[in-house]
């Protein structure tokens, strides 16, 4: 057992800890909690994959701004405990059901077809440089348009939001 | 193998959110159960981009795109879910029936 191996061991526990957690508590902030645990966990994972800028991101983008955002949309609606006993309990199961085979569907993909693992990458060294040379060299396009979809959806939740005047 | 982990625990991560979109009944924990999914899915491009065979950095390119998107999207969907409990006073997915009359 490396350190790598224990470190990903930890931080999944964590992950699928959080994410289980948000289906099985009662109150919708603590949901709105674990599933910020499961996203920092996921930041860890990401500095695990060389990836630190990623893990930076992740942890402002989900663990910081859409989290607060989630929790801006609970407070800024009603809502009552989520009851245990769902109203429609077939309906439930049977997406019990739906979920565990897509589920089984994949492992099965993923354990028998021979994955190879590639050498090294090294994508660690100058990981931002590397970044910011790619984003500004081969997909300049592609950025300028993600700045365009930024705006557009700020005006656009602006407009959705805003109080309707009356006629 | 540790690339066949990190997909395994992609994949029970996706599995999760899935279900939790379809059998929440607050739209919010619908919307983020999506997310969850998306960062599932964000998982496997990173490990990839470092354990794959032609892995490089275009991988973590594609994540950052796909964050960016998920960004607008979940501010996109909170505006839609306000101006939704405004019309119909309840943030319950099971209340927004008006097409089916």
């Amino acid at each position: 057992m490396t350190a790598e191996n224990i470190a990903f061991f930890i931080l999944s526990l964590f992950a699928i800890g959080g994410s289980v957690f948000m289906i099985n508590l009662s109150k919708v902030m603590h949901m709105a909690l674990s599933l910020t645990l499961t996203f920092l966990s996921i930041a860890g994972l990401y500095f695990l994959l060389d990836a630190p800028f990623l893990g930076a991101v992740q942890i402002l983008i989900y663990t910081g701004a859409i989290t607060v955002l989630m929790i801006f949309g609970i407070m800024l609606t009603k809502h009552r405990e989520e009851a245990k006993k769902s109203k429609h309990p077939m309906r439930d199961r049977f997406a019990l059901l739906a979920v565990v085979v897509l589920f089984a569907l994949i492992m099965l993909t993923i354990y028998q077809v021979p994955i190879e693992q590639g050498p090294d990458h090294h994508l660690k060294e100058d990981n931002v440089a590397k970044l910011g040379e790619l984003f500004f060299k081969n997909y300049v396009f592609s950025f300028e348009l993600v700045s365009v979809l930024l705006l557009v959806a700020l005006i656009g939740a602006i407009l959705l939001a805003k109080k309707e005047e009356k006629e | 193998m540790l690339l066949t982990s990190y997909l395994a625990l992609a994949a029970i991560l996706f599995c999760i959110g899935l279900y939790g979109v379809l059998i929440k009944r607050n739209a919010v924990l619908v919307l983020f159960s999506i997310e969850l999914m998306l960062n599932a899915v964000n998982l496997n491009l990173v490990a990839f981009a470092k354990y794959g065979v032609f892995g490089n950095m275009v991988g973590q390119v594609f994540t950052l795109f796909s964050i960016a998107v998920a960004a607008a999207e979940a501010a996109v969907g909170i505006a839609l879910i306000i101006a939704l409990y405004r019309h119909k006073e309840t943030a319950e997915v099971e209340q927004y029936d008006s097409l089916k009359e």
